[in-house]
């Protein structure tokens, strides 16, 4: 019996795959990276980042093992590497300096945020025709784009980004939406999120009589 | 083996052997590269559009990626299955992105070479050759500077030995002094022997880096 034979003696299993051709080389793994949620850089540059001390209480609270690895005494001193020490001097002064500016960057930006203002500005074309242009939207983080292309699946209409005369961004919708979008703002409708209705005004632009 | 028909003029190009062995670079170097193609960057401006790669053109583009990155077919298809389709999004300046749901994962600039992402070669490190900037340089980096030379060849910086010298026009992951963990990519604008020989002008276009609006840039 030949095949019970085959059985009997040691015949290692790998063997017997082999002979039916090497079976598909499996990919590699990524590396599994940890980015900062502070900077979103890997840890070991936060250091070239603006917000150090942030970005430090939150690697020392959540991944203890890695704070040590990159700011115990030692790694301080070996990182420093060929770097003079006059230089890497300089570049910690430079990294305060930059945190310091960040931070009164991210306040300036709050408060310009809260003080901007959103114009929905109703214009007449002809007598009984508007168009709806929208302004400010972008101070609060909108994307001009996806917002014009929510008004025009939503109004059925055209509406575009277009630059006004004073070279801003702006969105034009065809038609009188204004109260439409005054109410899609309160509702904080799709990309609408977050805007504080205080902020948004709704103005009239009659059209100029032409030749008197 | 494919046959010649089947090769885009940019694969025939910038076509180069796994061990980074010389290829041709005439088309690569003499392109006005955009230095810092993604330092500022934004999409709602930046983006004339994404349309969907044809297949033939994602075959292409998989056969140029697998000549110019050391990377494995299968690790390839685990990254990008042939199932899913590329989606090719056109920004400005001839810059392209490609993206498969959504996530960036190969930049090129006019029929240029391929990168990777930065957040891809994290993942996948030893897909491009390495050089490295030393740790004065990386500052200068991360502000969107080109590499010169100086940085490069001394003490803190890294070329590879000379028997596994780079050609200029190879794209290169960039390592920094001290750190574990690429900086950015680049494209070499002079071979590595003659920056140590040089040793001034700029040695490394950089394409991405750390920090960049690409970086910023999780889903498109
Ligand atoms: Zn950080």
């Amino acid at each position: 019996m030949p095949s019970k034979k085959n059985q009997t003696p040691a015949a290692p299993a790998p063997a017997a795959e082999q002979s039916e051709g090497p079976p598909p080389p499996d990919p590699v793994p990524p590396v599994q990276l940890l980015y900062c949620s502070v900077c979103s850089f890997p840890p070991e540059y936060c250091e070239f980042g603006s917000s150090l001390t942030r970005c430090k209480e939150w690697l020392k609270e959540n991944h203890p093992d890695l704070f040590d690895k990159y700011y115990s005494d030692d790694a301080l001193t070996s990182k420093v590497g060929t770097l003079s020490l006059e230089a890497q001097a300089k570049l910690e002064e430079d990294t305060a300096k930059k945190e310091a500016k960040a931070v009164a960057k991210a306040d300036a930006a709050l408060k310009k945020k809260l003080a901007s203002q959103v114009t929905i500005k109703r214009i007449e074309r002809n007598k009984r025709k508007h168009v709806t242009s929208i302004h400010g939207l972008e101070a609060f983080g909108v994307d001009l784009k996806k917002a014009a292309k929510q008004f025009s699946s939503k109004f059925a209409t055209g509406s575009s980004v277009t630059k006004n005369l004073q070279g801003h961004d702006e969105i034009v919708v065809q038609g009188d939406v204004s109260d439409e979008i005054l109410e899609m703002i309160e509702a904080g409708a799709g990309v609408l999120k977050g805007i504080p209705v205080d902020n948004v005004e709704v103005v009239e632009e009659k059209k100029k009589k032409g030749g008197d | 083996m494919f046959s010649l028909a089947g090769l885009t003029r940019d694969m025939l190009m910038s076509r180069y052997e796994f061990d980074y062995g010389p290829r041709s670079i005439i088309l690569i170097t003499n392109l006005p590269f955009p230095t810092l193609m993604f330092k500022k960057f934004s999409p709602s401006t930046d983006i004339a559009g994404q349309t969907p790669v044809k297949s033939s053109v994602q075959r292409a583009i998989r056969s140029a990626v697998l000549s110019q990155w050391k990377i494995e077919p299968e690790t390839l298809e685990a990254i990008w299955p042939k199932k899913e389709g590329l989606v090719h999004v056109k920004c400005r300046e001839h810059v392209s992105i490609f993206t498969v749901h959504g996530e960036p994962l190969i930049i090129q600039h006019f029929d240029g070479p391929y990168y990777p992402t930065l957040r891809l070669l994290h993942k996948y490190p030893y897909i491009l050759p390495k050089v490295g900037v030393d740790r004065g340089a990386i500052r200068f980096l991360l502000a969107g500077a080109p590499m010169m030379c100086p940085g490069l060849t001394s003490k803190g910086g890294y070329l590879p030995p000379p028997d596994a010298a780079l050609p200029a026009g190879a794209s290169v992951a960039i390592y920094a002094e001290g750190k574990e963990h690429a900086i950015g990519i680049g494209l070499l604008k002079m071979g590595s022997e003659e920056m140590r020989k040089i040793n001034r002008d700029m040695g490394v276009e950089v394409a991405t880096y750390l920090g960049d609006d690409l970086w910023a840039l999780k889903a498109l």
